[in-house]
């Protein structure tokens, strides 16, 4: 289940290597026309498509803020300048960090504790029944219905906020880590038993490091699930850092500085998520890196 | 697990969980967690509310809006994106950003869009439950075995007969479960988007027990709900399990 | 061609041997209500390379991984150099059907990986690795990983792990199996090679009759349903002779015939 996104874009890239060699073979020929040269570098490029796809967006945005489509839409352009006014003037930042503070506080426990639960849960059969019907449970509730209760035990404090993303982040982090270790190479791990390797050996040498690039995934879901969890808890416990710009500018009606704070947090989590993935290939795994 | 040689099932292990509640709210340790047995019985009490009542169509009515669009927009878009690749390419960059997104952040925005009502939530439920269901069934028209569309080519079947016999069926264990998986997001939009609304249907009552400190009724209304979204998940795997039956073979 | 060594206990064939290395020792194998190994007597000669040949489902590779101590038996025991195993130990290292490499691991710790697991410092069994993957043909490939090779080379860096231990029995279940037919017929000569050179016991499971034919001192058949043993056969082949003479021997040609024979009454 959580491999279909990640499936997916190491198709598109196998798609676009493919087209690399394709274009290889065909530059023998003759030399292209400036059409051909066009397409030949949009097919390169992956730029090229990103870009595009922003300007796609974006264009549409403008267009939309400027029917108006709503009296509560701005253009893009104003968005964009409500951004660089806010990142300038350092309300921003400071919002951010804010923000920051219970999301790495929750991801960090919730990846200890989390990938520590899944792998027990993968290794023990006893902790698997004790504990996995229950993260079952709970990766596919809706957890945000327990986020009012957190503040009638800690308040609406950082505290509050930091078990807010824990509560959205921990089950599916479990679930994946424990998925990882259940299916590690079953002929990696006789092989380890052949050359008599302690129990100990085996998990370390084995297991852990078959099952990490599910770990991983898992803990990109996870801070995923992290991201909505810290914006949910901003936005009922009580108003601070991006959740806080938000209502804030809501309650003004400064449109363009709300889209513009609603904006950096999406663009926040996906980069913190693609970065993750970019060190995990490039960095983890080096039976990757070469390719 | 085993204990004495007996086999005991796993669920085994939430009735065991149950009754570990039911002691601590005997115990009455904690005010927020009273035992299990009066939270079933507020339940059942609950179920027969009027209020109950409508604030359960409301938030079925808005899932089921909610979802039936991401499904007509999301199978479509994401068989387009695996058979042309321009729209792939134009699409696949927000696809992809807004399926792993923090999405409650939009919501603030649905709400001075849409107001403080059902279409609010009606959307978040299509945002939350649509990326996933495109990404799936792109990924699933991408990796139709090439050795059955040239078997439909080798005995001289139309493109679109390809399309509609070969790739949409071979595709179909893909599209399932992306929906699977959209169902489930989708009921954590319904509720996200009800409590960040907070005037309607769940998302009203949950205010209002929460207000009151009424922890019985709290409780009896997640508990619903978390046995409604494993019934849901429940349900459709047991739907795709049929499918897979001859998606097994490839 | 002889059919030595054979005796029948309780109406099951038993296959003894002179200097026997392992014993098999009525072995039995049930999973659940499914009988997979019934009766096993079986003995394998010192120094000399034994296939174990059967139709799938025979049980074969059930009872090379009892032998390894990687599955449990059922029913009886087995003995290597006359003490009793009850699991994996340093005297036997396994070859597996899918290489079983890490795939995070270059060729070098991967062959060297049987070491690492007892504490040989990594000097030392770098030394030992680069040694047999010289040996099997893979100079210059240490630093490479798995997925960067063919699978023929795959299943080269599997068996010079297997020799790095300095095992004396080498079991390998059907290694060729995953390895395109050109490979196979070079891998069969190298095996040969590394037979003769090594000077270790090697039991071998595989359902090609050729291949069988062509590398074993001794062939044991085994029946399906259950897994018993229904035949013993020396093929007795001329080793000095050039790899395509042996193909074109009449006695080589005669004794895949005669497996064949043997064996078409289970084919569907």
């Amino acid at each position: 289940m959580p491999s279909s996104p990640g499936r997916a874009r190491s198709r598109m890239q196998a798609i676009v290597s493919h087209t690399k060699l394709n274009d290889a073979a065909g530059a023998l020929k003759a030399p292209p026309t400036p059409g051909q040269a066009l397409q030949s570098f949009a097919e390169n490029r992956r730029s090229f498509w990103i870009i595009l796809s922003l300007a796609v967006l974006f264009a549409a945005w403008e267009i939309a803020g400027l029917v108006p489509i709503s009296f509560a839409f701005p253009k893009f352009s104003e968005t964009v300048l409500a951004f660089v006014e806010m990142v300038a003037d350092g309300t921003m930042i400071y919002a951010y960090f804010l923000t920051l503070q219970p999301l790495v506080l929750g991801v960090l426990i919730s990846a200890v504790v989390g990938i520590g639960l899944g792998i027990a849960m993968g290794l023990s059969n006893k902790i698997e029944w004790l504990l996995a019907p229950v993260f079952i449970v709970l990766q596919a509730a809706p957890m945000a219905a327990l986020v009012p209760l957190v503040t009638f035990i800690y308040g609406i404090g950082l505290t509050a906020k930091t078990l807010a993303v824990v509560m959205l982040a921990l089950p599916v982090i479990v679930l994946n880590s424990y998925k990882a270790v259940r299916h590690v190479n079953p002929s990696l791990v006789d092989m380890c038993r052949s050359f008599q390797g302690t129990r100990k050996q085996q998990i370390f040498k084995i297991i852990i490091p078959d099952a990490s690039p599910v770990l991983f995934a898992g803990l990109r879901l996870g801070i995923a699930a992290g991201f909505i969890g810290v914006m949910l808890a901003e936005l009922l416990i009580t108003p601070t850092g991006i959740g806080d710009l938000i209502t804030y500018h809501r309650s003004v009606a400064n449109y363009g500085h709300m889209y513009a704070s609603v904006a950096s947090i999406i663009a926040v989590s996906t980069l913190t998520l693609a970065g993750l993935q970019y060190f995990e290939t490039n960095v983890l795994r080096p039976e990757k890196r070469r390719k | 697990m085993t204990l004495f040689g007996i086999r005991i099932p796993m669920m085994m292990s939430l009735v065991m969980w149950a009754v570990l509640w039911e002691v601590v709210g005997r115990l009455d340790l904690i005010f927020l967690i009273p035992p299990m047995t009066s939270v079933i019985s507020a339940g059942m009490d609950l179920v027969q509310t009027g209020s109950w009542q409508n604030a359960t169509l409301i938030t079925l009515r808005s899932f089921v809006f909610g979802m039936a669009l991401a499904i007509v927009v999301g199978v479509p878009l994401g068989v387009l994106m695996g058979r042309v690749r321009i729209i792939d390419n134009i699409f696949g960059l927000w696809v992809n950003m807004f399926v792993s997104a923090p999405l409650s952040a939009l919501v603030p925005i649905l709400m001075i869009l849409f107001g403080l009502g059902e279409t609010t939530v009606f959307v978040t439920v299509f945002l939350f439950a649509v990326w996933i269901i495109v990404l799936d069934a792109r990924a699933g028209v991408m990796q139709v075995p090439p050795s059955l569309i040239e078997m439909g080519r080798c005995y001289g079947a139309s493109r679109w007969t390809i399309f509609s016999k070969i790739v949409l069926f071979s595709a179909l264990p893909e599209i399932l479960a992306g929906i699977r998986i959209g169902l489930i997001r989708g009921v954590k939009g319904v509720v996200i988007g009800q409590i960040l609304v907070s005037i309607i249907g769940y998302g009203e009552l949950f205010e209002l027990y929460s207000r009151s400190f009424d922890m019985e009724r709290f409780w009896a209304l997640t508990l619903i709900l978390f046995a409604a979204a494993m019934l849901l998940s429940a349900a459709v795997e047991l739907f795709e399990k049929r499918i897979e039956y001859y998606a097994g073979a490839r | 061609m002889a059919n030595a060594a054979l005796s029948r206990t309780q109406g099951q064939l038993a296959v003894t041997c002179e200097d026997a290395i392992v014993q098999v020792r009525d072995i039995g194998k049930n999973y659940g209500d499914v009988e997979a190994l019934r009766g096993i007597n079986l003995e394998f000669q010192r120094g000399k390379l034994t296939t174990l040949l059967g139709p799938s489902g025979c049980g074969k590779t059930t009872l090379l991984k009892i032998i390894a101590g990687l599955v449990p038996a059922s029913s009886g025991e087995i003995c290597v150099n006359d003490k009793v195993v009850t699991g994996p130990g340093p005297e036997r290292a396994f070859v597996f059907q899918d290489f079983a490499l890490m795939p995070w691991a270059t060729v070098m710790r991967n062959v060297g990986f049987g070491l690492e697991l007892r504490g040989v410092p990594a000097i030392e069994r770098n030394r030992v690795a680069r040694r047999y993957i010289e040996q099997v043909g893979l100079a210059g490939f240490e630093e490479k990983y798995p997925h960067e090779l063919s699978g023929g080379m795959r299943q080269r860096v599997g068996i010079a792990r297997a020799f790095a231990v300095n095992a004396d029995v080498l079991l390998l279940d059907e290694p060729f199996s995953a390895v395109d037919e050109q490979n196979r017929r070079k891998f069969q000569e190298d095996l040969l090679r590394l037979v003769d050179l090594e000077k270790k016991t090697f039991i071998f499971v595989t359902h090609s009759i050729e291949e069988a034919v062509y590398v074993s001192d001794r062939i044991v058949l085994l029946s399906p349903r259950p897994g018993r043993i229904s035949q013993v056969i020396d093929p007795m082949i001329d080793r000095t002779a050039s790899p395509d003479d042996i193909r074109r021997d009449a006695g080589y040609l005669n004794t895949v015939e005669e497996i064949w024979q043997g064996l078409r009454q289970y084919a569907e």
